[in-house]
């Protein structure tokens, strides 16, 4: 298309600009869903009064936001089960991740490796400075130098694009507001009872009750689907960079093909964290949300645009 | 109503300036932060040879030229990086890498040198590092171009120089078989 400016183009500076507007965009929304969750929950469902409820909410959505931004990566990385690298070992690992990041012009990541023999990898962090990159024991086995390399340098670059942090925010906050959603579920039920007591709303209060339980069903899926269609378009763009780094794209196409080929399932990703890696670490695929639900591009599609690179 | 244009005309040409002049301010500190980059990798790769020297002649006593080559060379390199511009410390630096090869081709002929572990960590993190300046490079030389074509594109080049921007040098190795950039399209 001759709209598009294509991503070499794209350096990793306006990639950068463009995910802190999006960061700006995400925290804001965040906080504005989840107070209007709590309102319409607290008002029309579980009895109580919406208006007393909004500061309750404002202080839960802005500190948990708040939290992911400095310790979201600690709990991504604590619930991986990942574990930090000590500065002698793996040498070979830290060799290339030190040189790749000094071609993005970023400081080198703290290197952490989850020992689960599945072939997969991700970086999180608020910033390159405060960047970690994971691989599984299993990529570091399974993968010769130059896919290594495809898979570092793509992860790098989402370090470089500020991706990480997008990355990092959407996880985190997209789990706080499927929790929300789930404790709304239950006040409502506990709060059913009182609901006699209330003034009479008339037909006005029904239908914003139908609202407001519509509101409670719909947000914890539109959260996911931001996550999701925010995670593709993303690993294209990985893959782009991530090749013109290493000047090798058929690197990581071969360490991609070797990651769909394997059947295993990395045991510490889940729901949340799976958008994060490389490739989605789960290996599954309902038929019914196929495309709608995947967290990652068709890896097939992947590949031919890493080949197509020449 | 006339005043109003006026004053708009002002305003958008003042904005034009201000954002044009910003932006090259921004192009030109990533170039010079590239340029550290390279900075640190060049003076690691200094630092190397001197021990890397020490260890070879003491198994290859008889090449005193080749080691006198590549000491000199390197005190040139050195003695560059302190003030010279990227093409002049490029010149230097690859006078520094041919003596340096010959430096390796003498290494060849003693096999008991090539089984010292010092030796083997040595060229290890020399190739290491020579690795890391080649990306150093080619991140620097991506942001001076970025810079430059600022500078030179219509209608930047009319007012840039009266500013005091200038283009920035090109850091050029003389390297074989360096990969080309794949074509991204999408």
């Amino acid at each position: 298309m001759a709209s598009t400016p294509s991503p070499a183009r794209v350096s990793i500076y306006d990639a950068a600009a463009a995910n802190r507007v999006r960061t700006a965009v995400l925290l804001v929304s965040f906080v504005f869903i989840v107070v209007v969750l709590a309102y319409f929950v607290g008002e029309y469902l579980a009895g109580g009064s919406g208006v007393a409820i909004v500061p309750i909410a404002f202080l839960i959505a802005v500190g948990s936001a708040w939290v992911s931004y400095f310790a979201g990566d600690k709990l991504i990385l604590a619930q991986s089960r990942a574990r930090e690298l000590g500065p002698d070992e793996e040498k070979v690992l830290r060799d290339i991740t030190e040189t790749l990041a000094v071609g993005l012009g970023v400081p080198a990541p703290r290197l952490y490796v989850i020992e689960d023999s599945a072939p997969n990898a991700f970086a999180t962090g608020r910033d390159p400075a405060h960047a970690s990159l994971v691989v599984t024991r299993g990529l570091l086995q399974k993968m010769d130098r130059t896919e290594l390399e495809g898979v570092l340098a793509h992860e790098l670059s989402h370090v470089g694009n500020r991706d990480i942090r997008v990355m990092l925010l959407v996880t985190v906050l997209v789990g706080t507001v499927a929790l929300i959603a789930d404790m709304a579920w239950r006040a409502m039920f506990w709060g059913g009872g009182s609901r006699g007591r209330d003034r009479d709303r008339g037909g006005g209060g029904a239908i914003l009750a139908i609202v407001a339980l519509v509101l409670l069903v719909i947000s914890p899926i539109i959260a996911q689907l931001i996550q999701l269609a925010v995670s593709r378009q993303r690993e294209y763009l990985a893959d782009a960079s991530g090749a013109l780094l290493t000047r090798y794209p058929p690197g990581l196409a071969s360490a991609l093909r070797k990651i769909a080929a394997d059947t295993e399932v990395l045991e510490a990703a889940n729901k949340a964290t799976a958008s994060l890696y490389i490739a989605n670490p789960l290996k599954d695929a309902p038929a019914f949300f196929d495309h709608l639900f995947d967290t990652h591009p068709p890896i097939e599609e992947r590949i031919r645009r890493l080949e197509a690179m020449g | 109503m006339e005043a109003v244009v006026i004053a708009v005309v002002v305003v958008a040409v003042v904005l034009f300036f201000v954002s044009t002049y910003n932006r090259l301010v921004t192009l030109r500190q990533r170039v010079k932060e590239a340029w550290a980059d390279i900075d640190v990798q060049l003076k690691r790769r200094h630092d190397l040879i001197p021990n890397l020297v020490e260890t070879v002649k003491g198994y290859a006593t008889h090449e005193s030229t080749v080691f006198q080559n590549v000491t000199q060379a390197r005190a040139a390199a050195v003695a560059a990086g302190a003030t010279a511009s990227p093409q002049e410390r490029a010149q230097a630096e690859n006078v520094l890498t041919g003596a340096l090869r010959s430096v390796f081709a003498v290494a060849e002929n003693y096999p008991q040198l090539q089984a010292v572990q010092e030796f083997k960590d040595l060229s290890e993190n020399l190739t290491a590092t020579e690795d890391k300046i080649a990306f150093a490079r080619r991140f620097y030389n991506g942001n001076v171009r970025d810079y430059n074509t600022s500078l030179q594109t219509f209608p930047t080049n009319l007012f840039a120089d009266a500013f005091g921007f200038k283009p920035e040098e090109y850091f050029e190795l003389a390297e074989a078989g360096e990969r080309e950039a794949p074509q991204v399209k999408f």
